[in-house]
């Protein structure tokens, strides 16, 4: 058994300059490593959603991904707000975003059902005034 | 099978390696080994930028010249809408066909109308077509192929419709075969190109096997006999009437001008293409319509086959827009009946042409992954190119792919110098130490 392949990012809260470039680094690793377009797109929105609510919501978190031949994964650890209620912000629609971020075309209330929608297992664990915690993981083959 | 033909060769013997062309190169497809520039195929999208920097002219574009097409009876000329904006404002549209049967062809038909009847058809698409959103168009080949290679998963976003040279071409030819009495085999159809990525997308036609189209001459190779026969034209007695908002397809923006549809967006430049592409991967734009996406940062008037200055035909377009664009040169009804009976669609699916994988391995792609990223860390990262691959991570790459030597990075190669001269410099030290202490030990 290989020891799983791991590179972790770095995300900064309102940084909406580098917004996307970790999810995008994410996509350029599994073309190099010739994973299925169909899984491709998956990670792609998922990571991008979770990458997302970083920006949006919380001070800082390290996105972390891993790879065996089997299963991808990805963990967004973040210092943020926290999550009040886990149940309705995994509601379609269910939206805390900003008239500014909706602005933004953000915000639609789909970020979390999103990640759920493309991800195999997908878990949260939050504290108000801490951060959250969100595993993500997507089966290969 | 891999698509072998690019629209570009490299000339070795003109090649002096000066890495303009790898340095430019938007998808990494150029290396400079032994002092000659070597094109990686299955990276190369088409798009030209090597053609417009190389200072020793070694970049050649695969066009012809009039001449290549003598085999066949009959030759029409389809010039690009961009060749009327190449001359000077007083010169129009119809003068430029004239002079074009006057300089080796024998009738030369213009492909503005058949933009203005395309843009009807893509309406039509989009009102009534199928998912996903948004749709792209698929008229630049060098866009295609880039979606191609490196978003294959986007293919489907490509809008089935064929391409205005396309329609011109097969609409002069069934003209010529009624009117003139030909055979269809007799007649060579040829394109006016702006850029050499055209001549792929004829050749290697993304959804059919053959094109309408025999080849292509660039504008450079015409310009001057072009201009020449236009001194004679007289345009008293011209027989065309070109007008319709086909004219404006030459520049970023044209189609999207040509469209009722509102949600739609005009972007141009590959880096720009490669954002919009990267958040349509990443679910976002299903909101807009359609996306008019170009290579070139101006649309197809600053191709890298033209003669005038992109801007100032720009202007140009935008003037004989301002003036003839207003009257349709097509009957809307008409195209749509034609829209019905697929008179525009493209039933074939667009093969992708993903980059080769690390290794086809999983596990051993992965592996190579954390080598090549290992060998990131040890290297400059100023991208010198000095090795010959343009970056620093493209030369890890090629490292692990075992297509480069690690030390041919020349810092790489220093470190190593210093460290054997280092551990020479030690050998040297406790030899002379040791004939030092001999020395004294034989001292009376």
């Amino acid at each position: 058994m290989v020891a799983p392949f791991s590179r972790t990012f770095v995300i900064e809260g309102r940084n909406f300059l580098n917004a996307g470039k970790a999810s995008t680094a994410i996509k350029g690793m599994l073309k190099e490593l010739g994973v299925s377009p169909g899984i491709i797109r998956r990670v792609a929105i998922a990571a991008y959603e979770a990458e997302m609510n970083v920006v949006m919501y919380a001070k800082r978190a390290t996105m972390a991904f891993s790879m065996t031949p089997s299963l991808i994964q990805i963990q967004v650890e973040d210092e943020g707000p926290g999550i009040p209620d886990i149940a309705a912000a995994m509601q379609e629609g269910f939206s805390t975003a900003t008239r500014e971020m909706r602005e933004m075309g953000f915000g639609a209330g789909m970020g979390l059902p999103n990640i759920r929608k493309n991800a195999d297992d997908f878990t949260i664990e939050s504290t108000v005034g801490k951060g959250t915690l969100l595993t993500i993981r997507i089966n290969i083959s | 099978m891999r698509e072998g033909f690019r629209s570009i060769r490299i000339d070795g013997e003109r090649c002096q390696g000066r890495m303009a062309c790898m340095h430019i190169c938007p998808t990494q497809a150029i290396r400079v080994r032994k002092g000659k520039a070597h094109l990686l195929q299955d990276r190369c999208i088409d798009c030209g930028e090597c053609v417009r920097v190389c200072p020793s002219n070694a970049i050649l574009p695969r066009t012809g010249s009039v001449g290549d097409f003598s085999g066949f009876k009959y030759r029409i000329a389809v010039p690009s809408p961009v060749v009327y904006s190449q001359f000077g404002s007083d010169v129009p549209p119809a003068a430029v066909l004239e002079a074009l049967r006057r300089i080796g062809f024998d009738d030369a038909c213009d492909a503005a109308h058949a933009s203005e009847s395309v843009s009807i058809a893509i309406e039509e698409y989009l009102e009534h077509g199928g998912t996903p959103r948004p749709l792209i168009s698929p008229f630049c080949p060098a866009i295609v192929r880039l979606v191609q290679v490196r978003y294959p998963q986007l293919l489907d976003h490509l809008i089935p419709i064929e391409s205005p040279m396309e329609i011109a071409a097969r609409e002069a030819k069934r003209l010529a075969v009624k009117e003139k009495g030909l055979k269809e085999s007799d007649i060579g159809a040829i394109y006016i190109t702006p850029c050499p990525a055209k001549m792929v997308a004829i050749k290697y036609h993304p959804r059919k096997k053959h094109s309408f189209l025999n080849g292509t001459v660039s504008i450079p190779e015409i310009y001057q006999t072009l201009l020449q026969a236009l001194r004679e034209v007289d345009p008293s007695g011209l027989q065309d009437e070109i007008r319709g908002l086909g004219l404006g397809w030459p520049i970023l923006g044209g189609q999207v001008a040509s469209l009722k549809e509102e949600h739609c967006l005009a972007a141009a430049g590959l880096s720009e293409a490669i954002r919009i592409l990267e958040e349509i991967e990443n679910g976002k734009l299903g909101d807009i319509q359609y996306i008019e996406m170009q290579s070139c940062p101006t649309g197809c008037v600053g191709g890298p086959l033209t003669v005038e200055n992109a801007y100032i035909a720009r202007g140009r377009v935008l003037r004989m827009v301002a003036k003839h664009g207003g009257r349709p040169s097509q009957d809307r009804e008409r195209i749509r009946e034609l829209y019905q009976k697929q008179f525009f669609s493209l039933p074939g699916k667009i093969p992708s042409f993903p980059l080769e994988p690390l290794d086809e391995d999983v596990g051993r792609a992965l592996e190579k992954l954390r080598q090549k990223q290992q060998l990131v860390e040890e290297l400059p990262r100023i991208d010198c190119g000095a090795c010959g691959s343009p970056t620093c991570t493209t030369f890890a790459e090629d490292v692990v792919r075992g297509e480069a030597e690690k030390n041919e990075c020349v810092f790489v190669a220093i470190d190593e110098l210093e460290d054997i001269s280092a551990r020479k410099q030690k050998r040297v030290k406790k030899h002379v130490a040791r004939a030092r202490g001999h020395r004294e030990g034989h001292r009376p």
